[in-house]
C-alpha cells in the first residue's frame, strides 16, 4: 500500500523555519516507520537527517513525534498508525537539522542526579548480596533506554525547559531505592529542587510514551514520597 | 506542542483541572466584584443578583458547579496518587470513577440550580 508521509523538515542552513514536506512511500502493514524514513533517505532525498542505530527498540536512538505521541521509529508499524503518517523532531529541544534534536541538555539533567552506583565500603571478599524483593523494588526503573521520549511528552518540561524531567528521576530513583547504594540522601536533595519532583503534573504523558512500559510516573511519585518522608 | 501533542485521558484529566481552576479564579475575581458593589452601588448590585436569578445566570452557576465538582474530585483522585503511587497502575479506572460521581452528584445538583429560573422548585438564592 502507499503511505502518505509527512515529515518536519528543517535544514538551518536554507530554511528560516520548520516545514512540513510530504512523500509517497510503498509500504508493508509490517514495515516500520524507520523503513519510511530510510526509503524517502535512500530513494528520495539523501539530505533528510535522522537519528538511528541499533534499529530494534534498545538504544533509543530514534525517538520522534509520530502521529502525534513519542515513540520509537523502529517499535511502531505501519499497521498502527495507517495511511496517513506524520513523522517530527522530540518537542522542547532544539532542532539541530530534520527530525535531530539536540540531546546535551537532556544528558546534563540525566548527569545531575547521579545516575552511578556509590558505595564507599570496602569490597567484601565474599559476593554482595541482594533479596528477590530488595531488587524488585526498582526493577521497573533499570529498563530506561534514554530515548527521551518521556521528558519531551511532559507539558511541564515544555513550559519550563528547566525541570528536571521524567527520564531523570527515573534514572534517579533506579539507584535511590537500589539497596546496595549509599547517595540516596543526596539524590534526593538534588530533586527536592523547585526544578525536581514538584513539577510534575501527572498527565500519564511519560507512562504512554515510554517505549520500554515503564510505569515512569509511578517512580516520580515514589520519589516525592521518599523526599517527603526525609523532610518529615 | 500543547496542542500538538495527542496526550491520553491523563493529560485531559489534567488539562479539564487547569480549565476548571482557571474558571474558579475568574469568578471569585467576579464575586470580588459583586460583593463590593452591595456597599459601593446597593441599586447595581440588586440589578447583578438579578442577572445571577435569571436562565444564563443560573445556567453559568451550573457550569461554575461543574468546574467546581470537577477540580474536587479530580483533585481527590490527585491527592490518591500522591500518597499511593502504586495507584498509578489505576489513574484511569479513577479518572473514570470521578466522572461516574460527577454525574451522579451534578446532573441533580445542575437541575436545583437551574429549575427555579423555569418555575419548577429548586434552590431558591
Amino acid at each position: 500500500m502507499q503511505v502518505d508521509l509527512r515529515i518536519l523538515r528543517y535544514d538551518p542552513e536554507r530554511d528560516d523555519a520548520p516545514h512540513w514536506e510530504s512523500y509517497a512511500v510503498e509500504a508493508g502493514p509490517m514495515d516500520r516507520v524507520l523503513n519510511l524514513l530510510h526509503a524517502v533517505k535512500d530513494t528520495v532525498d539523501g539530505t533528510l537527517t535522522f537519528r538511528r542505530s541499533c534499529a530494534h527498540g534498545i538504544c533509543g536512538s530514534d525517538a520522534m513525534l509520530i502521529n502525534g505521541r513519542n515513540r520509537l521509529a523502529c517499535k511502531v508499524r505501519v499497521e498502527q498508525l495507517g495511511r496517513r503518517i506524520s513523522v517530527a523532531p522530540l518537542g522542547g529541544m532544539p532542532v539541530v537539522k530534520d527530525l535531530v534534536v539536540d540531546m546535551d541538555g537532556f544528558f546534563a539533567k540525566y548527569r545531575s542526579v547521579m545516575p552511578f552506583l556509590v558505595n564507599d565500603a570496602p569490597a567484601s571478599a565474599r559476593e554482595s548480596r541482594q533479596s528477590q524483593a530488595e531488587r524488585e523494588r526498582f526493577d521497573d526503573t533499570t529498563k530506561c533506554i534514554l530515548c527521551a521520549a518521556c521528558t519531551t511528552s511532559c507539558p511541564s518540561f515544555w513550559a519550563q525547559p528547566s525541570y528536571v524531567g521524567p527520564a531523570a528521576i527515573v534514572q534517579a530513583h533506579r539507584f535511590i531505592f537500589d539497596s546496595r547504594d549509599t547517595a540516596a540522601d543526596d539524590r534526593l536533595e538534588i530533586l527536592a529542587d523547585q526544578d525536581g519532583v514538584w513539577r510534575c503534573r501527572t498527565t500519564f504523558n511519560c507512562v504512554t510514551a515510554c517505549p520500554r512500559e515503564i510505569n515512569v510516573t509511578g517512580a516520580i511519585l515514589e520519589v516525592t514520597r521518599a523526599i517527603v518522608a526525609r523532610h518529615g | 506542542m500543547l496542542l500538538r501533542y495527542r496526550g491520553g485521558p491523563g493529560m485531559l484529566a489534567w488539562a479539564f483541572h487547569r480549565i476548571a481552576g482557571v474558571a474558579l479564579w475568574a469568578f471569585i475575581l467576579l464575586h470580588v466584584l459583586d460583593i463590593w458593589l452591595a456597599a459601593a452601588n446597593p441599586g447595581l448590585y440588586d440589578e447583578v443578583l438579578a442577572v445571577y436569578a435569571s436562565l444564563p445566570g443560573r445556567m453559568g452557576e451550573a457550569l461554575l458547579g461543574a468546574a467546581l465538582l470537577y477540580h474536587a474530585l479530580n483533585g481527590l483522585r490527585i491527592i490518591a496518587l500522591d500518597f499511593w503511587p502504586r495507584l498509578t497502575r489505576y489513574h484511569l479506572q479513577l479518572w473514570y470513577a470521578s466522572w461516574v460521581v460527577f454525574f451522579l452528584v451534578g446532573i441533580p445538583g445542575a437541575y436545583l440550580i437551574v429549575a427555579p429560573a423555569l418555575g419548577l422548585p429548586g434552590l431558591k438564592g
